[in-house]
């Protein structure tokens, strides 16, 4: 029993299922039951993710600044967020007398609902997955969009000048880099042969895919990072906050809670752009395999559990795009726009052609 | 060019103005209707060629201002004084120099600002530090405020 | 479109109206910008100031010689040895006496510490405005070493108020030198550092190269002074054409550029970091024994006349222009500040940029506020 629950997750979601089964014997109750589980628990874990991902982002920096930190709050510091949330739990939520009231108390939930049901067709580890859509990849893509509706919703609401112009230059910025980010995905896409999350994890059985696709698919993979990175607004490319330009951007009328959503927003994002790097380049929950090598080395890879090599992968790219924050300055708007249009696009356009001169030939491994 | 053959090519342009060279620069001092007349002679003629107005102010002696002008030539390295006395101190004017040197735009708004001097044909005549509707001119002698303690 | 006009927020040419400041984080203070912005692109700018205008002037005519020269320290306060340097050297030029030469070496070791603080600050301040927070850290750390020599020196951090006319207010401590030598040390090993994180890097180098033109002519007629200044060609040092302490004892290079673009004023006082470093160097061993201060009366009165003193602030030329009438109280004063000056010229140099190049441009002039304001 003990090694079901250390290898695979699985084994603990079938016996949640069979032991609720016992009580309830309609087949719909069931499923609307273990949903409510299900959505439950995912918002507990993306909270204490949060928590989790904004004590990092805070060591990193510090680490980046050679400052200490946090590490007072709790053991290392680590209750500081957690006291910080409570902080942020009693502010005042202000609406500014002159702003539209119903966009502006709306734009924070938008953010937050976009970010969380991206998570759906991720593959946590071997066999957990909350829905493996069999176009999932599409899915992902179409959700991560609609988060700059939430964006152009507080810019516009607020009635703020400075919350105005970062909306504005949020709408430019996701709208052109989504263009790199799907064509850097449609190329594993490509190799794969397939849209769903699960399958294309299995595909990276016998390797990972930055590893048996050539060249090509490592530009993929770096133009996928950066392009992502743009697209969920973090330096160096946070124009739409700007802090130093346009004071915080489309959050600055913002206080309370519903300044902290988008920050809840901004870390689900980071992790959600994190896990999809990881499982579609670096395999995902898939461990790390040598094809033609001994055995014995992957047999020794297999011990370690999947979810761990899923976690590993994703905070080792989450911890990428976080040294990016505190290395570079930001870039300028219209050089962020070259950026897209003169360089990742065409660069992934001809990349894609490669790509599937690759898969036809089938010069993969 | 030393102050000797400074004097001599100033009195030819403004026979009127009388000299100082007490101090640590030559200074000049003329009568405020004359101000452009000499200073755009400063700025264009080649053989002075002030470029370079390091120094704008005015000063209150009560019955009457004089401004100050400290001009610096950065090819030749001559340093001059120009002092313009404006006689009528309740309603002092004089021209603008900011055509000539763009950085007396700012200077002289400030110096209309403390001091109250009209600066003629200034393109942006307002207060600069102190609000619209401020009363009086704080850096005159004469100012006066209920608010001011005596140490 | 009627109400919006009313109210300010637009042009009647449709041009959109935002006021930068009094509160911005990048104004490094209570400047306040009105700009007027067609997109992201910069029309026309009008600089508001006066949020923090003390009259230092006025409050200067009710104090006596030895006091005014500490109201100073609030002016510039990122360089406030050298502004009261230089109100010491106007008295001293009046009285017609000089410093002991013990004072005028650790003045001008004073000074050039001020410097390198203000420019180390100054280089953070860069970083943080262009997105980049960990510059400003790693500028800190040398910073705060620096501080605490003048801490032990003078008794203060900021605001030294050490200048007494005739001299210094006492000696020096007796670890200044082993200490001032130590940080110089740390800074010579950080200089790569420095260069690593921002020189180099493309982004840094995007934003500033060929943003906020400023040409040698306009430099001259602005009455623009210091490092910007120098970034255009503009040859202005102070301590080179009229030395005063003892900056005619050291030799040193006056930094200058052609470029006049954001880029140019960056590198120029990097390299002025090094020049002060060096200018330290030549000064920290030979600092001559005697008296600290020379003798003064105990209530200074100037002869009756006009002082003028020049000295080079890490921003450009500060003038200090005395009148006075004979009595123990200036009749007038005027500080020529340098940020005054050279924030006239913003409006100029950043028309035709984008507002991101507004932050580069502000951060490269480097504007302190109550230096402007006084």
């Amino acid at each position: 029993m003990n090694t079901i629950f250390l290898y695979s997750l699985a084994g603990l979601a079938t016996l949640i299922h069979n032991w609720l089964g016992k009580f309830i014997s309609s087949e719909l109750g069931l499923h609307i039951l273990e949903l409510a589980i299900i959505g439950l628990s995912l918002i507990v874990f993306l909270v204490l993710l949060c928590f989790f991902l904004g004590y990092m982002e805070r060591r990193v920096a510090a680490f980046m600044e050679i400052r200490l930190g946090p590490n007072r709050v709790g053991p290392q510091g680590t209750l500081q967020i957690v006291a910080d949330t409570v902080k942020l739990l009693f502010k005042e939520g202000l609406t500014p007398n002159s702003s539209d009231k119903f966009l502006f108390n709306l734009a924070p939930f938008i953010m937050v609902i976009a970010s969380m049901m991206a998570i759906a067709p991720i593959a946590f580890a071997k066999d957990f997955q909350i829905y493996d859509i069999n176009i999932g990849v599409l899915y992902v893509s179409a959700i991560s969009s609609i988060s700059v509706l939430g964006i152009l919703m507080a810019g516009w609401s607020s009635n703020n000048k400075y919350s105005l112009l970062g909306a504005m230059r949020s709408g430019a910025q996701i709208v052109s880099y989504e263009l790199s980010v799907g064509l850097s995905l449609i190329s594993i896409v490509i190799l794969s042969g397939s849209l769903s999350l699960g399958d294309i994890v299995l595909s990276q059985q016998n390797g990972w895919w930055l590893f048996k696709g050539h060249i090509p698919i490592l530009i993929s993979f770096v133009i996928f990072i950066i392009a992502s990175t743009a697209e969920i607004n973090r330096a160096p490319f946070d124009l739409a906050e700007a802090d130093q330009e346009l004071t915080g951007g489309f959050n600055t009328e913002y206080s309370g809670m519903k300044f902290a959503m988008f920050l809840l927003s901004e870390y689900i994002n980071l992790f959600i752009v994190s896990a999809i790097a990881a499982t579609l380049f670096l395999g995902g929950w898939m461990p790390f395999h040598i094809g033609g090598g001994p055995s014995s080395f992957n047999h020794i890879m297999d011990l370690i559990p999947s979810s761990i090599w899923f976690l590993g992968k994703t905070f080792t790219i989450i911890f990428i795009i976080m040294w990016f924050r505190w290395t570079f300055p930001r870039l300028r708007v219209d050089q962020l726009l070259n950026l897209e249009w003169k360089y990742l696009l065409p660069i992934s356009m001809v990349n894609i052609i490669i790509v599937t001169l690759i898969a036809i030939m089938g010069w993969h491994f | 060019m030393t102050n000797e053959e400074l004097i001599n090519k100033i009195s030819s342009i403004l026979p009127e103005s009388t000299f100082d060279e007490s101090g640590e620069f030559l200074e000049v001092n003329i009568p405020s209707s004359d101000l452009l007349t000499l200073l755009n002679e400063l700025r264009i003629n080649k053989s002075l060629d002030f470029d370079y107005l390091f120094c704008l102010t005015c000063v209150d002696w009560k019955e009457y201002l004089v401004m100050v002008y400290h001009l610096l030539s950065k090819e030749l390295k001559h340093t001059i004084v120009i002092k313009a006395t404006i006689l009528d101190s309740m309603n002092p004017e004089i021209e603008t120099i900011c055509n000539i040197w763009r950085t007396a735009e700012f200077h002289e708004r400030e110096v209309y600002d403390l001091f109250g001097v009209k600066f003629i044909n200034h393109p942006d005549l307002r207060r600069l530090f102190l609000e619209e509707s401020w009363i009086g001119y704080p850096l005159r002698k004469n100012y006066t405020d209920e608010n001011m303690i005596e140490l | 479109m009627r109400g919006l006009i009313e109210e300010n927020i637009i042009t009647e040419d449709g041009e959109f109206i935002l006021n930068i400041g009094p509160q911005h984080p990048s104004t490094h203070g209570v400047l306040h910008l009105k700009v007027w912005l067609d997109g992201e692109t910069i029309k026309k700018i009008e600089p508001h100031i006066g949020y923090i205008h003390r009259s230092i002037e006025k409050m200067s005519e009710r104090l006596s010689y030895r006091n005014f020269i500490f109201a100073t320290s609030r002016m510039d306060y990122l360089a406030a040895h050298i502004n009261n340097e230089a109100c010491a050297l106007t008295i001293e030029k009046a009285l017609q006496i000089e410093a002991t030469p013990r004072a005028k070496f650790v003045r001008t070791i004073l000074s050039e510490l001020t410097r390198l603080a203000s420019h180390q600050l100054w280089w953070g301040c860069t970083g943080l405005d262009l997105g980049a927070v960990t510059p400003f850290f790693y500028a800190f750390r040398e910073r705060e070493a620096i501080m605490a020599i003048m801490e032990e020196t003078c008794g203060a951090r900021l605001t030294q108020n050490f200048m007494v006319p005739g001299g210094i207010m006492t000696d020096i401590h007796p670890n200044f030198q082993q200490r001032t030598k130590d940080i110089l040390e740390q800074i010579k090993g950080k200089y790569k550092e420095y260069d690593d994180i921002m020189s180099g890097n493309v982004i840094f180098e995007n934003r500033t190269k060929g943003v906020g033109y400023l040409s040698k002519e306009d430099a001259i007629s602005f009455g623009v002074t210091g490092p910007t200044a120098r970034a255009s060609g503009v040859s202005c040092d102070i301590r080179k054409w009229n030395p005063y302490s003892a900056y005619d004892q050291v030799e040193f290079d006056e930094i200058l550029s052609n470029g006049g673009d954001c880029y140019a004023r960056y590198q120029v006082r990097m390299k002025e970091m090094r020049q002060s470093v060096s200018i330290i160097e030549q000064l920290i061993d030979n600092i001559p024994e005697g008296d600290f201060q020379e003798k003064t009366k105990m209530v200074i009165k100037l002869p009756k006349g006009e002082y003028y003193q020049r000295v080079e602030t890490p921003r450009g030329e500060l003038g200090v222009y005395l009148v006075s009438d004979g009595s123990a109280n200036p009749y007038r004063i005027k500080y020529r500040s340098p940020n005054f000056s050279n924030l006239s010229v913003l409006p100029a140099i950043a028309k035709g940029y984008k507002i991101g190049d507004l932050v580069a441009i502000m951060a490269t002039i480097d504007l302190v506020i109550p230096d402007i304001d006084r």
